[in-house]
């Protein structure tokens, strides 16, 4: 019962909820607008916003030494994250047979391992970070615990369930997937598509102005 | 009559637009900000985070623009903003912010969260919410045209005794005129070199400049207030005076607030286009240098470095200029660690100065510049902002460093003609 709700009707809303979600929020972004910038421009706008965010993914030389550990725990994260996502074999499996209708080279077990572990690092040590740093404590919400807590049971349960100990633990970790896919849209999980406007909006300002963000 | 709290978040609400709706979907919450803000930094107070000093703002978003916390506070579950939640960001974002955008250039997801502060301010101003120091220059600047209290009389004091003194002419009002220049009142009654470097640059390039006696104030305490109806009357006062003298170009004074209040926010505070030009001075002289027309002559030896205002290079993209206008003359011009559009603010900017509450907090920051000065020994400091020059001479004196002499890069340069 639970195990055909959660492969069956949850699994549509979710994906749903996740897409039409993502969509509304970008709408509601875009549909606010940016007036015309009035002042004459020393540049163009588009190759600040295009710059700023190719340039955002590398921390300034001045302040890369105060936020080394920062930048090493978020890239090991976030591209391990990324890898498990599309080349952990059960998701190359379900992509192909849900999504694209055709299947690329999965993972070897032991990359899988090795890569989950990387980011489960990371994740960990962000988020300990994020509970002792007095600035990150600071300005740290509910709502980035939840996704940090959201995501570390879906890590978990995903490679509870490749270690295919029993179907129930692939059911579990679907559940949490859909979960998650849920609540991304309403929360701060969002930056993962809004740091494109952001960096866009303001390379484009200081573009405009002659200074490269 | 609404309260102090209706209006603030009234105006909080109608500062939501497209970048700050994807600016706070977009903030992680890691903190980086905090790491290029030279008030966390020097006074290790995690509330000087940037991106905590717009909570107000973040808040009236959270709750009033996003489904979670528009569900929030129809069932109860939301906090409401309280009126503790503007009175206890004053100090944060009054005393501890010179907005000088160093953190908006760090931000992983490129949120420019000086544009957010700036935001904030018109929620806190319209709620009362303004250091005194502040209020009062708003209200001089308002009546007099000056936030010193200036008037024409002073102006036209000021020119006769320049006249006299260093045997230059000061054109004033002069219809038809190539460029206008526009002053900081702290040109006229601290810096008056400036003045007479003007009038020996543009008698040198022989081009046609003038002051205006009806309007001459460049800085807008509008801005550093975060109050846009002020704001927008003494860019009207600017835009008339420029207009009505018939000028080509206005030039915004050694100044950076003024620079880029005018240059780059003014037509979109106004709402339209300008009929002239703005360009920096440094601009201009640069300018006159790459065109054969300022010709300098002799060379300054000593070590010096050049302190960027804010506003002129981070915010203002007026980087090269300085140093190919220094590099002219300077035979021992040495750059600070971190300068150019990472430069570290003097600690005044964005209404500091006019603050009085907030001195013990902006010398306490001007610790990292002198660390900056510490290590190169200079004993001449070059600024192009007399705002950052008067902040930078009483940070020096609180230092016991008088021996390092502040000087404008215009005045320096008009020493230096051919
Ligand atoms: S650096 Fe940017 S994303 Fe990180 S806390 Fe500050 S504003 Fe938010
Ligand atoms: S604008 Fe400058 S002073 Fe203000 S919060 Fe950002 S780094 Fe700090």
């Amino acid at each position: 019962m639970f195990e055909q709700l959660v492969d069956g009707i949850l699994w549509d809303i979710a994906l749903v909820i996740f897409f039409v979600g993502i969509l509304w929020r970008i709408i509601d972004v875009l549909r606010r607008g940016t007036r015309r910038d009035l002042s004459v421009p020393r540049n163009s706008g588009v190759p600040g916003a295009i710059m700023a965010n190719i340039r955002g993914f590398f921390p300034r030389r001045e302040i890369a030494p105060r936020v080394r550990m920062k930048v090493i725990a978020g890239y090991m994260f976030h591209l391990g994250l990324l890898i498990l996502l599309f080349f952990a074999a059960p998701h190359v499996k379900f992509i192909a047979e849900h999504i694209t209708g055709f299947s690329w080279a999965a993972m070897p077990y032991w990359a899988f391992i090795v890569t989950a572990q990387v980011a489960f690092a990371g994740l960990i040590l962000l988020w300990i970070h994020r509970l002792l740093h007095p600035v990150t404590r600071l300005i740290s919400r509910r709502d980035d615990h939840v996704g940090a807590i959201l995501v570390f049971l879906v890590m978990l349960t995903g490679c509870m369930a490749l270690a295919e100990i029993s179907s129930e633990l692939r059911v579990f970790h679907r559940f949490t997937v859909e979960l998650l896919m849920i609540y991304f849209p309403f929360s701060a999980l969002m930056h993962a598509i809004m740091f494109v406007p952001s960096r866009a909006y303001s390379g484009a300002t200081f573009g405009r102005r002659g200074v490269n963000l | 009559m609404s309260t102090p709290l209706e209006r603030g978040v009234e105006t909080l609400k109608a500062q939501v637009d497209a970048r700050v709706e994807a600016y706070f979907s977009s903030c992680t919450g890691c903190g980086v900000c905090a790491e290029a803000c030279l008030f966390y930094l020097e006074s290790g107070d995690p509330r000087y985070t940037p991106i905590y000093k717009t909570e107000p703002l973040r808040k009236v978003w959270k709750n009033d623009h996003t489904l979670l916390g528009k569900l929030s506070s129809s069932i109860g579950l939301s906090e409401p903003m309280t009126e503790s939640d503007l009175s206890d960001w004053e100090e944060l974002v009054y005393d501890g912010c010179s907005m000088c955008s160093r953190c908006s250039m760090v931000c992983p997801v490129g949120i420019d969260i000086a544009y957010l502060i700036r935001k904030v301010k018109e929620g806190l101003a319209a709620a009362g919410f303004v250091p005194e120091g502040l209020q009062m220059a708003g209200e001089r600047a308002l009546e007099l045209g000056s936030p010193m209290g200036l008037t024409e009389k002073s102006l036209r004091n000021a020119i006769s005794g320049l006249e006299k003194e260093a045997g230059v002419k000061i054109p004033i009002d002069v219809e038809g005129a190539e460029y206008l220049c526009m002053l900081s009142s702290a040109e006229i009654v601290m810096y008056s070199e400036y003045i007479t470097a003007l009038s020996k640059i543009f008698s040198a390039a022989d081009i046609t400049w003038t002051l205006s006696s009806k309007y001459f104030e460049a800085t807008n305490t509008g801005v550093q207030k975060g109050d846009s109806g002020l704001a927008v009357q003494l860019l009207e006062r600017m835009v008339k005076v420029a207009t009505e003298l018939k000028v080509k170009t206005v030039i915004s004074p050694e100044c950076g607030h003024a620079y880029t209040t005018f240059r780059w926010d003014g037509p979109n505070i106004l709402g339209r286009e300008y009929p002239f030009k703005v360009m920096h001075i440094l601009e201009l002289l640069d300018q006159l240098r790459a065109d054969g027309k300022l010709k300098t002559s002799g060379s300054f030896d000593e070590r010096l470095t050049y302190h960027d205002p804010c506003n002129i290079s981070r915010r203002g993209g007026v980087l090269a200029q300085p140093r190919q206008l220094l590099n002219q003359f300077a035979t021992n011009f040495v750059e600070m660690d971190e300068c150019g559009e990472m430069n570290w603010c003097c600690g005044g900017g964005g209404g500091v100065s006019s603050n009085e509450r907030a001195e013990p907090l902006r010398l306490k920051v001007f610790n990292i510049k002198k660390r900056q000065l510490d290590a190169l020994n200079v004993s001449t400091l070059v600024t192009s902002c007399s705002n950052c020059r008067t902040m930078l001479e009483e940070g020096l004196e609180h230092n016991e460093m008088e021996n390092i002499e502040v000087i404008g890069l215009t005045e320096l340069l008009a020493d230096h003609l051919e």
